[in-house]
């Protein structure tokens, strides 16, 4: 079997005294889509640099592509797209020339950076803008342009770092579907979320960071059911009601988690326990039983919800 | 092999990238670009009309010499400066802090030191468009004595290259717009005392403060090509000012490693 | 430029202040070091070229180069002064930092704004221009109880500068438009203007183009003043042409920030 695309041994990064990832161990396959979750701070970003080749360690063992990112980083950078958390897109260039100027750097003849520039425009809809300076463009049409831009040395490997920040509910549909096409292509996806549905349709595994460590480690569906069960039930109460009535919940299903606008109840049978919530007496302003997800998984391994 | 010797940090593959950019993003730009130009022309104009009668000869190589035909070599020399100057650090700081756009390159097979290289040559070839249409200005008002003024391009390249690479180095320890002021406030002193304006005998036992700035030797060079009347001694304003540029080149790329791949 | 003192403008001018108060340090020693500068290398250097051409004292109407030169910087510093500080700042405060937009939500407005602009502008070429006088006062040629009044035309100059390049300023889009304007016209005016030889020097057009603009007459009352020749007729003249460019230039400021701050 060849070697993993990217492997992480110990891999540790210190900015000063701080240390940002500490000692994470990451193996990605080919053709895998791979995810990084995790709470602000948690050192997504950091990794993702580091793979980049933009960043160096500070100890442990870094490849990519059987390479060294010290030593070699521009034979790695020349086969990888990057899409930074900010857009690094140059303000003073048109659409179409931030397209095909970027496939210069790479190296591609002129004719070839401009043919594919042409067609990545109509990969992220943005040929009408063609000509249109970067600076008059909305914030999801730049996260477009930049997610285009990564792809005109036609990667190997694809880093996006919270790709779909600061996009519209439609284009997100859309980007997760272009992604899983160039997955199908064969393209190795790497990506940082905050988006707990984003990572359960894109990616095939995915680790749990937490404060430069990693927590947890697997597919979504084998997390869900490894640290979750198989259904929640949210409830509210009115104002100040859900300390109160937490206490009261003890008992029913396998666990309740209080957060400060609500209850969760951890349950396989989430209606059975609502049933019996309402048998105890107690009156919720609104309940809803769902599914359980990443979220809830993340909740349970660090005590903090992602989004906050 | 040459990478062990090497460190990789310090190969030159791509600079030219960093032009095509700028060639493609000035494209809109070109009015600013070719405002430029007048600066240095307003100053020899202004001098030519108004101090020459005042002044009356200057002494130039044991030769009497109107008063613009001294300051023109000076003007061109100066504007080689300013232009290199402002185009590497204003403009850098811009692209490096604000615009990201060395964020962006670096993602890439380019590496620091084609950033740092190829924002020097462009403040080059900026500098010698200017140079260029200067000398022709020169020649039109007949301060050109012989076409060995000619080499007036290649020494106020030497120019653009020095003062480009000191620019880019100083960028890189810089904080934010603020620092400008810093280079402004340097920049003043050396157009006006680098035996620009008036001979550096003038300076009498001060005279070696003047040789303490870079311009003064690229003073020297462009008043020589003009004149035509040269010896042995250029050769070692052409090395400080040589030399200059490498050491600023080195740190400059260090600097630029430090701060961009954190 | 007395109505320039509302209590809204004073208001305005104190918003002004509190920004300036950051970085007024730096900003005084370049006030003095940049004249000084000037002094040594265009007075003092070129002079001494100057000074021992024959002639060139009859074409001066002074007894120096540095003293002919002396009163030419009082006033060029303030125009580049407030010429600048009309320019990006003015922009600034309308686009990405949008200060006037937050005053104008206040009980002031496009009046208030100009008017403060211009009294702040007052004040710093004031403080700018007496900084140039102390430096001058320092040496024994440039010494002269004429730069009193001179300060004033300074700050007359820098006013009118001011004023129509706020004007201007108000509806800029691309600051490539200021590098324009300080290329073509403020550094021409500084060549060309009077400050450094007397423009009867300079062809007949650029005579009138020079006469056109606020600085040469600046430049000419300071100069008779610190010569101690002072044609009082002159003066008046002088002092009425600088003022109508203040008032056109208030006028219009105020018209455009108007139309740009409530649409
Ligand atoms: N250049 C830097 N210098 C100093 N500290 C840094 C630097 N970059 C990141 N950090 C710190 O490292 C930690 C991890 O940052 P990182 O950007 O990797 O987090 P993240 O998981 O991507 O978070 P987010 O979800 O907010 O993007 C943070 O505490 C951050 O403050
Ligand atoms: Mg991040």
């Amino acid at each position: 079997m060849s070697e993993p695309l990217i492997v992480a041994e110990q891999l540790i990064k210190r900015f000063g005294e701080f240390t940002a990832v500490d000692g994470i161990d990451v193996q990605v396959e080919k053709g895998e889509a791979f995810g990084f979750l995790g709470p602000n701070g948690a050192g997504k970003s950091s990794t993702m640099r580091m793979i980049a080749c933009v960043s160096p360690i500070t100890a442990g063992r870094l490849r990519v592509f059987g390479l060294d990112p010290a030593t070699q980083g521009a034979d790695i950078r020349r086969r990888i797209g990057v899409v930074p958390q900010l857009d690094t897109l140059d303000v003073e260039l048109s659409v179409q020339e931030n397209l095909w100027l970027y496939g210069r750097f790479f190296d591609l003849p002129r004719p070839e950076a401009k043919r594919r520039s042409a067609e990545l425009l109509e990969f992220a809809q943005l040929t009408d803008r063609a000509t249109s300076v970067v600076e008059s463009l909305s914030g999801g049409m730049k996260r477009r342009l930049s997610i285009a831009r990564s792809l005109i040395n036609e990667p190997e490997l694809l880093l996006l770092d919270e790709p779909t920040t600061g996009l519209d509910p439609q284009a997100r549909h859309v980007l997760w579907d272009r992604l899983y096409r160039l997955k199908q292509q064969g393209v190795t996806l790497v990506l940082t979320t905050h988006y707990m549905d984003e990572a359960e349709q894109l990616c095939d595994r995915l680790v749990v960071m937490d404060q430069g460590k990693i927590v947890a480690e697997g597919s979504p569906r084998s997390l869900i059911g490894q640290y979750a069960t198989r259904e929640v039930l949210e409830l509210r109460f009115a104002a100040d009601g859900n300390a109160a009535a937490a206490p009261q919940l003890e008992g029913i299903g396998e666990r309740q988690e209080l957060l400060p606008d609500r209850v969760l109840i951890y349950a396989d049978d989430g209606e059975h326990a609502l049933t019996e919530t309402h048998h105890r007496g107690l009156q919720p302003e609104s309940a809803l039983v769902r599914r359980a997800s990443l979220e809830d998984v993340f909740l349970l391994l660090t005590g903090r919800t992602l989004v906050d | 092999m040459l990478l062990r010797i090497v460190p990789p940090a310090l190969v030159v593959r791509r600079p030219h990238r960093m032009i095509e950019r700028h060639v493609v993003a000035y494209r809109r730009q070109w009015l600013i670009v070719v405002s430029g130009f007048f600066e240095p022309l307003f100053y020899l104009l202004s001098m030519r009309a108004g101090l020459s009668d005042l002044v009356g000869k200057v002494s130039i190589a044991g030769r009497q010499v109107s008063y613009e035909a001294f300051v023109a070599p000076a003007l061109m020399a100066s504007s080689a400066m300013n232009g290199a100057i402002f185009d590497s650090t204003g403009n850098v700081l811009h692209r490096m802090k604000y615009a990201r756009i060395y964020d962006a390159a670096l993602a890439t097979p380019m590496t620091p030191v084609d950033v740092a290289v190829g924002e020097i040559g462009w403040a080059l070839i900026r500098g010698q468009l200017y140079a260029c249409s200067f000398l022709g200005v020169m020649a039109a008002l007949g301060l050109v004595e012989s076409w060995w003024g000619l080499l007036a391009l290649p020494a106020c390249a030497l120019v653009g290259l020095t003062f480009a690479s000191i620019g880019f180095a100083g960028t890189t320890f810089m904080r934010g717009w603020a620092d400008m002021e810093i280079v402004t406030t340097l920049m003043m002193p050396l157009a006006l005392f680098s035996a620009t304006f008036f001979p550096i005998s003038s300076y009498g036992s001060w005279s070696w403060l003047v040789q303490l700035s870079p311009l003064y030797h690229g003073v020297v060079l462009v008043r020589a090509a003009n004149t035509g009347v040269w010896d042995a001694s250029l050769l070692g304003h052409i090395a400080v000012l040589l030399g200059l540029a490498l050491a600023a080149i080195v740190i400059a790329a260090r600097r630029l490693d430090l701060l961009l791949r954190k | 430029m007395a109505a320039m003192g509302t209590p809204g403008a004073l208001r305005v001018a104190s918003w002004h202040l509190t920004a300036f108060r950051r970085f007024w340090r730096l900003n005084l020693l370049s006030s003095l070091v940049q004249p000084l500068l000037y002094l040594l290398g265009l007075g003092v250097g070129v002079g001494s070229l100057v000074d021992r051409n024959t002639g060139s004292g009859q074409l001066l109407g002074s007894a120096s180069y540095v003293a002919f030169v002396a009163p030419g910087l009082l006033v060029t510093t303030a125009m580049a002064l407030t010429a600048g500080e009309s320019m990006w700042p003015v922009m600034g405060s309308l686009t990405w930092q949008r200060g006037y937009h937050g005053i104008a939500a206040t009980s002031l407005e496009a009046r208030d704004i100009v008017f403060g602009h211009g009294t702040w502008m007052m004040v710093r070429s004031g403080i700018a221009a007496t900084a140039v006088a102390i430096v001058l006062a320092c040496f024994r040629e440039t010494r002269s109880w004429g730069l009193l009044p001179g300060i004033l035309a300074a700050i007359a100059v820098g006013v009118s500068f001011a004023m129509p390049i706020m004007a201007f300023s108000i509806n800029v889009k691309l600051d490539g438009a200021f590098a324009g304007l300080q290329r073509f016209l403020i550094i021409p005016l500084f060549l060309f203007g009077g400050a450094f030889y007397p423009i009867s020097q300079l062809p007949t057009v650029v005579q009138w183009v020079a006469r056109l603009f606020p600085l040469w007459h600046g430049v000419v009352m300071a100069r008779d003043f610190s010569v101690g020749d002072v044609d009082w007729a002159g003066v008046v003249g002088h002092t009425a042409y600088i003022a109508a460019w203040v008032v056109a230039g208030t006028w219009i400021a105020i018209i455009r920030l108007r139309k740009r701050l409530y649409p």
